[in-house]
């Protein structure tokens, strides 16, 4: 039973059985997970797991490090720093005073002001993991509300490194009587921090060198190092070594703050904020993506399968009373907090929601609490129940939020005037080569916002040094359509030349994304068909109007007027356009044209109706060319006399 | 406002001649039987620019900058179209709207356009009889043309009566053509060269009805 495969098989079946089921009762994944945890774990569940989840959680904590990667991907340094008041403002002042707040409660009832202070701090933390992973998922990063729960959980992964700083200067004198040695039997166990580092045995200046050093590394490197390396990678064309580079990126980051002692989640979101600009930066995201989402999940079903259930039964008023207060409290903080930073009434409500709970750095602070005698185990054990429970109950606040305040404030708020092209409106073009840059130039030149892919990095190179906005990746990619933004773009450009992907990616994007409208790049009538069958909401064929313009000007070079050249392509963009879409059906029935018999009568009459109409005398004209200025019959003003 | 009668600018190009440009308007040339030959006699006269609109601008895109240039270097301006629905062909309707600009061709400080002559050369499906009170089509053919004529004074530039071909669809078939043509060619270097009484034909219905008597010296 203890055979790794065993184990993975567990926690891959819990999550693919729970989290479509949680997904599909609108649950959101994080829930999903988290029951996936209950039902395998010791307390309530199965008991197939229990005593390794420990050693998970450790492995499985390494998704926090590339979520924050991921995140600071999507933060450009110029937008970090835009938002400085609201990260040191609004964070600064949540965890402090929640801290204070909590401890003053702990001090209220009786406690030791260092062991209050301690649980103060661990509960003013907020789950990174979770509200990230929700506000993404339900589309609410980019909202107000979104941003401030951003600024504060950022806020909250810098003070860690602080907190876990301050907490032994606060152990009682004397210590707890079963203090320091019973710590590994906590619910968690400290994660990287506080591990053996090299700066050790440093003095403080020497110490704040090689932090500096680090950083400036980290920086330095993703600025100058990356772009090279990544190019000569991409140039190999072999995806798996991107993604290979991408991870070694990531976790050598975090080895490195790990080394001199600084949190490894704070190393790859800087990682990630000097990686912002890059043009590799969709392609980063979609390899490092697949493994955030499972390592998250996969600490989320470590969290519920460490619940210990014993003690909530044993003393479930207690527990309960304590979950209840912190959130309570939490909310009411942050509440007040959002209204002082003057944010929209609906968004406060989703700031207080969705930061109430206490978060994975909780575990950790507790377990490192412990180590150092600040906090009591029994206590550690009932306060870790806590933390897991709020976590648990995070997903139904969000619900809360969903189905109660978002509907009600949505009635009254204004809605914001339609004309500006925002985050809503972009247009995702796959393929920049000569099609596709045409089309972009257009929309760009609209004012239109597009994000534009293409698997070539020298073109992609090229395009960037014309200040035309672009990103390296294969379109055809579902994650790097994704991480480009599809589910919230209006319209997706197909310009690639590959026939059948092009096929491809336009029956999965109206699959996958039905509120997208596509535009494809057909290469002949066949091609345009299948696109349209696919679901292209227009197809046009690539060299049809360049063709008919190069014969137009051929019919004016002969010495036709150049209106009549006019009227007569007109006319035969009519004449194809009716052909082929009275084809589509006869087409749809059989698309091969050698089998299909019907097809290929209609195509002779089609080709025949169009040389008739341009070589018939233009008197007997049917097309409508020359309907416009028939002149009246000769003898029209007798008749129209004789009437009079 | 240039509401008050506009200074005739008489002799003013005597020595090189008024330049005048025809801006011709047929959308189906091919076609033309009476159009086709006045223009062929007009392109190749001295001091005479002639733009086929429809073969400049088949998808209605006017140079608006290259057609007020044209304006600016010729003293005579003429709009030559076949009668289409008592008006103009749709380019030169394009035309007017996009060319006669505001602070251009009218308004305060506009005056590009002031003394300028403005004709229209037109052909006429019905016959002459018909265009009057009487006839089916009610009304002159100098009334029906008012929204030209109040285009050109409200430019400043002088109204001329039509130079127009009636019964225009069969007129070749009747012999008319050629003395019809040569009306037109007398009619423009007479206009070149400030041989026509500008005077007696402000209120002329036609120029071409009574052409002699407006002509001066030879």
């Amino acid at each position: 039973m203890d055979g790794i495969w065993f184990i993975a098989f567990v926690y891959l079946a819990a999550a693919v059985l729970a989290v479509p089921v949680a997904n599909r009762l609108g649950l959101g994944s994080v829930l999903g997970y988290l029951i996936a945890g209950i039902l395998i774990g010791p307390g309530l569940g199965l008991g197939l797991v229990g005593r390794e989840t420990h050693d998970v959680q450790q492995v499985a904590e390494f998704g926090v490090v590339m979520m924050l990667f991921l995140v600071g991907l999507e933060l450009e340094p110029q937008r970090l720093w835009e938002m400085r008041l609201r990260l040191l403002g609004l964070g600064g002042l949540q965890v402090g005073l929640t801290a204070l707040l909590i401890a003053a409660g702990a001090v209220a009832l009786g406690r030791y002001w260092g062991l209050a202070l301690a649980i103060g701090l661990v509960f003013a933390m907020s789950s990174t993991a979770i509200v990230l992973q929700t506000l993404s998922e339900k589309g609410l990063t980019k909202t107000e509300g979104g941003r401030a729960c951003f600024a504060v959980l950022l806020f909250q992964d810098i003070a860690v490194i602080a907190v876990l700083a301050l907490i032994p200067l606060l152990a009682r004198p004397g210590g707890w009587r079963d203090a320091a040695g019973n710590a590994a039997g906590g619910a968690t166990a400290p994660s990287a921090h506080g591990a053996a580092t090299l700066v050790a045995g440093l003095p403080d200046w020497g110490y704040a060198l090689v932090v500096l050093g680090a950083i400036a590394a980290v920086v330095l490197g993703g600025h100058y190092l990356s772009r090279p390396l990544f190019r000569f990678i991409a140039d190999s064309r072999l995806r798996e070594v991107f993604t290979a580079s991408a991870l070694l990126l990531v976790i050598g980051t975090a080895l490195l703050m790990t080394l001199v002692g600084l949190s490894p989640a704070l190393g790859a979101f800087l990682a990630g904020v000097v990686l912002a600009n890059s043009e590799f930066r969709h392609e980063l995201q979609s390899a490092i993506e697949p493994f955030k989402g499972l390592l998250m999940g996969i600490f989320f079903i470590t969290v519920g399968a460490g619940i210990d259930f014993g003690i909530l039964f044993a003393d479930y008023a207690t527990v309960l009373g304590l979950t209840f207060g912190v959130m309570g409290l939490k909310a009411a903080v942050l509440l007040g907090l959002a209204r002082l930073f003057r944010l929209p009434t609906g968004d406060r409500w989703l700031v207080a929601l969705s930061l109430a709970q206490a978060g994975e750095f909780g575990f950790v602070l507790l377990a490192f609490c412990v180590q150092n005698a600040v906090i009591p185990t029994a206590l550690a054990r009932t306060l870790s129940l806590v933390v897991a429970l709020s976590m648990l109950l995070t997903p139904a606040l969000f619900i809360l939020y969903e189905r109660l305040i978002a509907p009600r404030l949505r009635t009254d708020a204004d809605e914001p005037a339609p004309d500006t092209i925002d985050e809503q409106g972009a247009v995702v073009i796959a393929g920049i080569g000569r099609f596709g840059q045409v089309v972009n130039s257009l929309l760009v030149a609209a004012g239109v916002r597009t994000v534009v892919l293409d698997h070539r990095a020298e073109q992609i190179d090229l395009l960037r040094k014309l200040d035309i906005k672009s990103y390296y990746g294969d379109a055809s990619r579902p994650d790097l359509l994704h991480a480009a933004g599809i589910a919230q773009a209006r319209l997706f450009i197909v310009a690639i030349d590959d026939r059948d992907r092009a096929v491809e990616m336009v029956e999965y994007v109206r699959r996958t994304y039905p509120q997208v409208r596509i535009l494809a790049r057909a290469y002949d009538v066949g091609h345009m068909y299948l696109l349209k069958k696919a679901g292209a909401d227009v197809a046009l064929r690539e060299v049809y109007h360049g063709s008919l313009s190069l014969g137009a000007a051929a019919l004016r070079r002969l010495g036709f007027h150049p209106y009549k050249v006019e009227r007569m392509t007109r006319a035969f963009r009519r004449h194809q356009s009716e052909g082929l879409d009275g084809m589509y059906d006869l087409w749809d029935q059989d698309p091969d044209i050698a089998r299909n018999l019907a097809l290929q009568a209609h195509i002779r009459a089609y080709v025949g109706s169009l040389q008739d109409a341009l070589n018939a005398d233009r008197r007997d004209l049917h097309d409508r060319t020359e309907r416009g200025w028939t002149p009246p019959p000769k003898g029209f003003a007798q008749e129209l006399d004789d009437e009079a | 406002m240039p509401s008050q009668a506009p200074v005739l600018s008489r002799g003013d190009g005597a020595l090189a001649g008024r330049r005048i440009l025809i801006l011709f308007a047929h959308p189906s040339l091919d076609r033309s039987e009476a159009n086709r030959p006045l223009a062929a006699a007009a392109a190749p006269l001295e001091g005479v620019t002639l733009v086929d609109l429809y073969a400049e601008y088949p998808t209605f895109e006017i140079n608006v900058d290259r057609e007020q240039a044209r304006l600016l270097s010729h003293e005579v301006i003429c709009f030559m179209h076949p009668l289409y629905w008592y008006s103009t062909p749709a380019i030169l309707k394009e035309w007017q709207d996009l060319v006669l600009e505001h602070g251009f061709a009218y308004g305060i400080g506009a005056g590009a356009l002031n003394g300028k002559l403005f004709f229209n050369a037109l052909t006429a499906g019905g016959p002459q009889a018909a265009y009057c009170a009487a006839g089916y089509n009610h009304f002159t053919i100098r009334e029906l043309l008012h929204p030209l004529e109040q285009m050109a004074r409200l430019c400043g530039m002088v109204y001329l009566p039509p130079f127009a071909l009636f019964g225009a669809r069969t007129a070749m078939d009747e012999g008319r053509m050629p003395g019809h043509v040569a009306d037109w060619v007398r009619v423009l270097v007479a206009l070149r060269e400030d041989r026509l009484d500008l005077t007696a034909a402000l209120s002329r219905t036609t120029l071409n009805a009574d052409l002699a008597t407006l002509l001066r010296g030879a």
